[in-house]
């Protein structure tokens, strides 16, 4: 097998895995709703600055909580089963991938939840919507590498937010100042220094993933 | 001797940095004033930093490749020495900012990209005490160091340029070296940032023999 055929295999059992048990994705919609709903409460109405960041905290907490669990529900057997059939480049690629899908679905509903519950008009919607696809996809990349690392770690939920925080933080204000562009319905072309810098960063982060991965699996 | 020579370069360069930086003639500006001799000091302390950091990144990937326990050893110690000449700049820098900005600390996009920097590497010493067995911390805490680089670098030096910042050579602001420094600043400057880079990597390697020292010893027990 190649490593696209295995890349697509892994993917679909992942799904498969996830599609069994239904307890992840929903868990981490539970908590994005019951968030937002806090949120409301919290605030009733917020202005439009508070309420594009609060949307990206949100976003944000449920990322790490998703992504964390990705590395430790693989047992270390089963990590070295992959490990013979298998290459590195594959698992996480196809981690990478998986993360991402799940972060595109959690983020959009939560988009929509958030939207429906705040109302807030956008200026240019499209182009949030696309701050949000862009985030989220940033968001799986990042945090896929760093559950890696600090699954091996071992105690995780505690070292996984100090790793991730500092490394996240300028995609964070990146993200942050792109989709208030977008809010503000500015022109397009303002926000294209943004998008470069992100899409930058993500393909860095998948190449250094692509590159240092082996050398985290191999224990 | 042979071996030595860099490091008395480096004391008579930052020597002469110190004595020309706070003797000679400075052009007189609005606002700046004299503050502008911060440039000697400020400026080659992120220098020195920034050298440190790449060695560590430079013997990361060395460690990945070989397994050598020396490599990981001058990697955490280039992290720790840049850790302190970052604390420098921060202070150094905040001197002159409360002087020409009225605060130490303005809510700027330079000042506070350098700190989340600074949090990224003290997370990098936390993970190597979160791993007890030598091997994989070095393993691991390796693969984060190169992982943190690039991310360091676009915080301090990508991501300032593209917004408004108070600091001299971002968001639209000059860099000293574009307008203000006279054909005498220059080669002071210079002179300076090199001094700097010999002698942080000098405290550096000072430091990993210190450590080496101590592995053998509490091997040796």
């Amino acid at each position: 097998m190649n490593v696209f055929q295995q890349v697509k295999t892994l993917v679909y059992k992942e799904i498969i895995l996830e599609w069994r048990s239904k307890y992840a994705l929903n868990s981490i919609l539970l908590y994005v709703v019951s968030t937002v709903f806090v949120c409301f409460q919290a605030f009733k109405s917020v202005d439009s600055v508070i309420w594009n960041v609060l949307f990206w905290i949100i976003l944000l907490f449920t990322a790490i909580n998703a992504m964390s669990r990705s590395f430790l529900q693989e047992s270390s057997n089963r990590q070295m089963y992959y490990y013979t059939i298998v290459s590195p480049q594959a698992v996480i690629l196809s981690k990478i991938i998986y993360n991402t899908l799940i972060m595109l679905i959690i983020s959009l509903i939560a988009f929509v939840v958030y939207s429906v519950i705040f109302k807030n008009p956008i200026g240019d919607l499209p182009f949030y919507f696309l701050a949000v696809v862009l985030g989220s996809i940033s968001f799986a990349n990042v945090f896929t590498m760093i559950s890696g690392i600090s699954a091996k770690a071992g105690n995780s939920s505690s070292i996984m937010a100090i790793l991730s925080f500092p490394v996240i933080i300028p995609l964070l204000i990146v993200l942050i100042k792109f989709s208030k562009n977008a809010m503000a319905g500015l022109e397009r072309s303002e926000s294209f220094a943004e998008i470069g810098v992100l899409l930058a960063i993500n393909i860095v982060t998948i190449a250094i993933s692509l590159l240092l991965f082996p050398y985290l699996w191999r224990d | 001797m042979r071996k030595n020579w860099w490091k008395i370069l480096a004391i008579v360069m930052i020597s002469i940095s110190i004595i020309a930086g706070l003797l000679g003639p400075v052009p007189e500006l609005p606002i700046l004033n004299e503050t502008i001799r911060n440039v000697y000091f400020h400026v080659p302390m992120w220098f020195a930093m920034l050298l440190l950091y790449l060695i560590s990144v430079i013997y990361s990937i060395k460690y990945l490749n070989t397994g050598n326990t020396r490599y990981d050893f001058i990697a955490v110690e280039a992290v720790n020495t840049g850790i302190l000449f970052c604390g420098l700049g921060l202070l150094t820098g905040m001197l002159w900012g409360n002087i020409t900005w009225g605060d130490p600390w303005p809510n700027d996009p330079k000042l506070n990209s350098s700190a989340i920097s600074t949090l990224m590497y003290l997370a990098y010493l936390v993970l190597r005490n979160a791993i007890d067995e030598e091997q994989k911390r070095g393993k691991i805490s390796a693969i984060y160091n190169i992982f943190a680089f690039p991310i360091m670098i676009v915080l301090l030096y990508i991501l300032p340029r593209m917004t408004d910042s108070l600091h001299p050579g971002n968001g639209g602001n000059s860099n000293f070296g574009d307008l203000d420094m006279d054909n005498y600043m220059r080669p002071v400057f210079y002179t300076a940032v090199i001094g700097w880079m010999l002698f942080g990597t000098w405290i550096g390697t000072i430091r990993y023999r210190i450590r080496l020292l101590e592995n053998n010893m509490s091997l040796n027990k």
